[in-house]
């Protein structure tokens, strides 16, 4: 898993090895210090030797201002790497996001993909901090700092060699008790906030049917069982504390103990006692420091999954790459025995044996109730989706043979939940052809009646527009991002329920539009209101995944039995 | 140590906001805190006992090094048989100290722990009450994300300043009192050295600090523009697929994310370079000691157990130091956490005068009314007399609005002299563009929002005399955007009637058309459905609300948009079955498709506050007016 992470080091390895050889420098000068400081003590108090101690009283200065020097190379070139890795994978997330088909896309929320582009990638870059620095700085100061004890005074070292291992397991044991606890508790916290969240949204529901006290009881519990999981996981958290103490404290009484035996003994000076208290301290706050490392990654783990699962996922659909791909020539579609699933599950078709075959220029609309899969059907065409079986060809290609960029070019589609972006109309119209001239987003706007009340807005096709469109209404939304796809020139262009929000003479110019502006091009209609497809050259009446009826309005009204009671469902009491 | 291992564990989930809010008002926020922790009042002392023996036991343990080499060891030296019971008993009188000294850290961080779990957990109740309770008006004019993060990133920081904080900064002044106490006993020369070299210490501490926080909030700014970014691209990555736009989308991508790693590079140097400064300067201060200490020995005006004991308390100087000035400022954001919460509390509630109430009544023979506690069928409205009895009025759902007129902001009315009524067992319809104050009427009807003139009369009672929770229960509403909660399907549906049994809810569910589908779901009606039912389509979801407002079985049902999402053919099963239920009781539904309105007994057009048009279907037809221009499809309704 790691090892998926690794190519992101690209171009940041220099800096991160030179950030650990700083940091082993920092360390290594760390631990000459409190041996200079016995120097200072045993031969230069001992012998009364003032110029002694001045001299290595000024390289102990020297070796800490070594320390200080190195301690800031590593910070800042620590810095440097780990921002510049989180850099590699935050791109390599987002450009392998804007690679996924559409059936990736939907294995995925959206706010889990913004998860992991924000949140999971400053974790890893935390870990990959720790690692460079914690991670090399701990380890080597435990055994620097063991090796200058075992050379001033083997025997007294052997306090380290029991206390080590010792607290070791004690705090192993710590953690391995309290991480469960505090994944238990992380949930209940979750649910706690989900909740609320949850609540919130739903505010009016709760006023409106005066379930105010009955939700303070459920968050009362929620709030219960939180402290209980807290007081679980905190508890073993805070015994961290005072068992670093007992070791730090048990190690210094024992260092204090049998140092003090051999000064006695004359086997010792009072300095290397000194110096060794230092190493206490210093051995076991790096044996704290690993098992905080330690942690940290393991925390991050679950953040490096989820990265790597989207770095690992495939797209699944496979552009053709071929030199000698067709391009399409017309805007003639052919639907023959097509099967299609999300799931990709045979026994749970989403839509089933679909035949249908659309000439090119043709205006066709498709009916259907909630849920009845037109959406599917037409999603098909610019191969947003890939079939399960059966074929969907246009131009007489299947579209598989296509280069996408090809294919998608040809087919635009307004898809029914549609977004604009930040930045002006003009920018957004220019996603439809971006060399597109001022007179080219005219007349496009114009086709699509979008074209008033952009001219009527003070800034005009100036105008900037907030996230997501905000500033626009429902109906003017959906004009621009028609004008938008109008903008590509395709061969074929399908509306999915784009007119929805626009009152029907609007809709009924737009239509008007279409034929007279695009006749070569073939249109697909998605609607819920008949009008808006009756007088198409063929209108295909869906009913839960299969075709069920193809034909023209007054074919469909005498023989269709579903079209003509939808008809009447929207007619009736016209006088 | 504790604070680190902590930091390591799994941070809740979630990034911590860095948040430079000052505190307004720090006194009144502590009171009230300390208000909250008055319920430990028992506890305090002993915490405060403990953090006084864990700091204390610390600096004294180090202090007796020096007795130790001078008084124990050194006149031992070379002696062939020495006495060690002097040493022996000063060696245990030191793991007393030091035993009494973790004991005393362990039992304050719990019983901090107790503390500070138990006080949020009673402030998280008291705000989500307060919240819950707080007018619409509240609610619609504050964000989710506002709210949340007062549940989140608020009681967060209040916690750990609780149970660390406050804690740390006393042990760590505590302890840096004591080791420069001791090192004034042990050495005023050398002492004033520390404090020279402290003085450094701190002025790089102060630069360090003013610096980074300059590239941070940089880094915070390049990092809002590159989540906006991605933000935008992700919801919308199926647009950009088929504009085949994604390299252009890569390339922003890739400007942004350049800027956020320069800034970041930046604020992350100066965050890294904190700790090898304090920790360096420190030993650069311990190199001096050393030095300066062996040659006051030397000049014997110092002793050797003496630069022992100093040498450490310089070594234990640097923590308390960075850890006060970690500790001031988490503090610091806490209060303004705090304060942010008690803001939430103190929100005026929903001012509610009303009287009357709803009960279940039963009708005598000579039609007079007098309550039941068990269900009838029969609803009436108690209202107080003057003399202290009641008036029984029979709920029958004959709704007034006389000449009201409202407006959400003082400066724009969205409502002008609004008069219609709706008389038991009619459908009263309202049409008309989004904006034009359909939902309003409602948002009045339930009080949600108090109307500024005119009056509303619920069967000749003022709904302002209505209590409101009393009011909300003869309503029932299917509003625009549907919200369905964590749970079943039955659950979902239930929430209308907490005691519905499982036939009342599948009735329901057949008279809002959602048996169907319901019934092949996965899991049939236990189908759980998870945030707001994202795996049901919009139509579905409608459906369900429908069922949820059917089984409540209400006097009153309020259609607001309520089909919206469904096709136009179950759109007529499910008003087949709402009028069912509905025979003889009053309905509003408030819609802008025209077929959904079209059976009503009477239709309001509304546009800028006024109704324009009233009457029914072929009334207004036959008037050529907004709804005969709506219907022929010549007028735009958005």
């Amino acid at each position: 898993m790691f090892k998926k992470l690794f190519p992101s080091v690209k171009g940041y390895g220099v800096p991160s090895i030179f950030a650990s050889l700083s940091v082993i420098a920092e360390t290594i000068f760390e631990v000459l210090l409190p041996f200079l400081m016995m120097k200072i003590v045993d031969v230069g108090i001992a012998s009364q030797d003032l110029s002694y101690v001045v001299r290595v009283g000024l390289l102990m200065v020297a070796a800490s201002l070594c320390s200080l020097f190195f301690g800031i190379m590593g910070a800042r070139l620590a810095a440097v790497a780990s921002t510049g890795f989180a850099k590699n994978v935050r791109g390599r997330l987002f450009h392998a996001i804007q690679d996924f088909s559409f059936a990736n896309i939907d294995r995925f929320s959206t706010a889990s993909l913004i998860t992991r582009l924000t949140i999971d990638v400053t974790n890893v870059q935390m870990a990959y901090m720790i690692t460079i620095r914690m991670l090399v700085r701990a380890p080597v100061m435990m055994i620097a700092a063991t090796i200058m004890a075992v050379r001033i005074n083997a025997s007294l070292a052997m306090v380290f060699v029991v206390a080590v291992p010792i607290l070791a397991l004690v705090i192993f044991v710590l953690l391995k008790v309290a991480y469960p606890r505090f994944g238990k508790m992380l949930e209940k916290y979750d649910a706690m906030n989900a909740q609320v969240q949850e609540k919130l949204t739903a505010i009016r529901v709760i006023k409106a049917f005066v379930r105010e006290d009955y939700e303070c009881e459920n968050f009362e519990e929620a709030a219960n069982t939180l402290r209980r999981f807290q007081l679980r996981a905190e508890k073993m958290v805070i015994l961290a504390m005072p068992v670093m103490m007992t070791a730090m404290y048990a190690c210094i009484i024992a260092v204090l103990w049998f140092g003090g035996l051999q000064i006695i003994g004359g086997t010792m000076d009072a300095g290397a006692l000194f110096s060794f208290i230092s190493y206490v301290a210093q051995i076991l706050i790096s044996l704290m420091m690993i098992s905080v490392a330690f942690m940290t990654l393991v925390v991050s783990r679950a953040s490096i999954r989820r990265i790597v699962e989207i770095i690992d996922e495939q797209p699944d659909i496979a552009d053709n790459n071929a030199e000698d791909a067709p391009t399409v020539a017309d805007g003639s579609i052919s639907f023959s025995h097509v099967d299609f699933s999300y799931n990709k599950d045979a026994n749970n078709l989403n839509l089933q044996d679909i035949n249908l075959e659309i000439s090119s220029g043709e205006t066709v609309g498709i009916i259907g109730g909630t849920g009845s899969a037109k959406t599917t059907l037409v999603q098909l065409i610019p191969r947003l989706y890939d079939v399960l079986s059966g074929s969907v060809k246009v131009g007489g290609h299947d579209v598989r043979e296509y280069k996408l960029d090809d294919l998608r070019s040809n087919v635009a589609m307004v898809l029914q939940n549609n977004l604009l972006f930040s930045g002006t109309i003009a920018e957004n119209l220019r996603w439809g052809k971006e060399d597109a001239t001022d007179e080219e987003l005219i007349a496009a706007a114009k086709v699509a009646q979008a074209d008033d009340f952009i001219s009527a807005m003070p800034d005009g096709y100036q105008t900037m527009l907030g996230q997501a469109g905000v500033n626009l209404s429902g109906g003017q939304k959906q004009r621009l991002c028609i004008a938008r796809a109008l903008l590509k020139h395709p061969k074929i262009i399908i509306l999915d329920d784009s007119t929805s929000a626009v009152d029907t003479a609007t809709d009924a110019r737009i239509r008007a539009g279409f034929k007279n502006e695009l006749a070569g091009t073939t249109t697909i209609i998605i609607a819920q209101r008949i009008s808006s497809v009756m007088d198409a050259d063929k209108i295909v009446v869906m009913e839960e995944g299969k075709i069920s009826a193809v034909g023209t309005h007054d074919e469909l009204m005498a023989t269709n039995k579903i079209y003509a009671e939808v008809f009447r469902s929207q007619q009736k009491g016209v006088a | 140590m504790a604070r680190g291992l902590k930091a390591a564990l799994p941070n809740k989930g979630g990034k911590k906001e860095a948040k430079f809010d000052k505190p307004q008002n720090i006194k009144a926020t502590l009171k009230r805190l300390l208000r909250y922790m008055l319920a430990y009042r028992w506890q305090l002392p002993v915490v405060a006992i403990c953090v006084i023996i864990s700091a204390l036991s610390g600096v004294a343990g180090t202090y007796f090094i020096r007795p130790l080499i001078n008084d124990y060891i050194v006149p031992l030296i070379g002696q062939q048989s020495p006495d060690l019971s002097g040493f022996i008993s000063l060696i245990l009188t030191v793991a007393a100290i030091y035993a009494a000294g973790v004991l005393a850290t362990w039992a304050y961080q719990r019983i901090m722990l107790n503390i500070s779990t138990g006080v949020l957990k009673k402030v998280r109740i008291e705000m989500y009450q307060h919240m819950i309770h707080l007018p619409l008006k509240y609610h619609d004019s504050h964000t989710h994300g506002e709210l949340m993060s007062r549940y989140s990133n608020d009681t967060d920081t209040l916690r750990e300043m609780m149970s660390q904080g406050v804690t740390q900064l006393f042990s760590g002044a505590l302890t840096l009192i004591g080791v420069f106490t001791m090192m004034l006993v042990l050495s005023p020369l050398l002492t004033a050295l520390v404090v020279v070299m402290l003085v450094v210490m701190v002025l790089a501490v102060k630069k360090i600090g003013g610096r980074s926080a300059g590239y941070f909030i940089r880094q915070q700014r390049e990092l809002g523009r590159l989540n906006g970014y991605i933000e935008e691209m992700t919801s919308g990555v199926k647009v950009v697929k088929v504009f085949c736009h994604e390299d252009k989308s890569k390339e922003g991508f890739d400007a942004l994310n350049s800027d956020l790693r320069e800034a970041a590079k930046n604020a992350n140097t100066y965050a890294n370079v904190l700790m090898p400064v304090m920790n360096n300067l420190s030993y650069v201060n311990y190199a001096l000691v050393a030095a300066v200490g062996a040659a006051l020995v030397i000049g014997g005006r110092f002793d050797l157990g003496g630069i022992g004991s100093f040498l450490q308390y310089t070594r234990n100087l640097s923590q308390p130091i960075s850890s006060i000035s970690q500790q001031f400022n988490s503090i610091l954001n806490a209060l303004a956490g705090a304060e942010r919460i008690f803001n939430l509390i103190d929100e005026p509630l929903e001012v509610d005068n009303g009287q009357t109430s709803l009960v279940n009544a039963v009708e005598d023979a000579d039609g007079q009314l007098s309550e039941t506690d068990h269900h009838t069928g029969i609803w009436a409205w108690k209202r107080p007399l003057e003399d202290g009895g009641y008036q029984y009025v029979r709920l029958r759902g004959d709704v007034r609005f006389n000449h009201v007129s409202f407006s959400y902001t003082p400066e724009k009315e969205v409502l002008h002299d609004i008069s219609f009524y709706a008389k038991p067992g009619q459908k009263i319809a309202l049409v008309g563009s989004t904006g034009a104050g359909k939902t309003t009427i409602t948002n009045l009807l339930t009080r949600f929002y108090d109307i500024n003139e005119g009056s509303i009369t619920y069967d000749g009672i003022d709904i302002r005399d209505i209590n409101k929770q009393q009011l909300r229960s003869s309503l029932a509403m299917v509003l625009q955007d549907t919200h369905l909660f964590t749970g079943t399907v039955r659950e979902n549906i239930r929430y209308g009637n907490l005691q519905a049994s499982d036939a009342e809810i599948e009735e329901a569910a057949r008279l809002a058309n959602a048996d169907y589908f319901i019934r092949h779901l996965k899991d049939g009606y236990d189908t759980l459905i998870t945030e707001d039912g994202a795996n049901l389509s919009a139509g579905q979801r409608q459906l369900l609300a429908i069922a949820r407002a059917a089984v409540n079985n209400p006097p009153v049902l309020i259609l607001d948009e309520a089909t919206s999402s469904v096709d136009t053919r179950t759109e007529a099963l499910i008003e087949q079955g709402m009028d069912k239920l509905m025979e003889g009781r009053t309905v509003f539904v408030i819609a802008h498709r025209l077929s959904t309105v079209r059976n009503a007994n009477a239709i309001m057009v509304i546009e800028n506050g006024r109704i324009i048009e009233r009457g029914d279907h072929e009334d207004l037809l036959s008037q050529h007016g907004r709804y005969y221009q709506l219907y022929t499809g010549s007028f735009e309704m958005e």
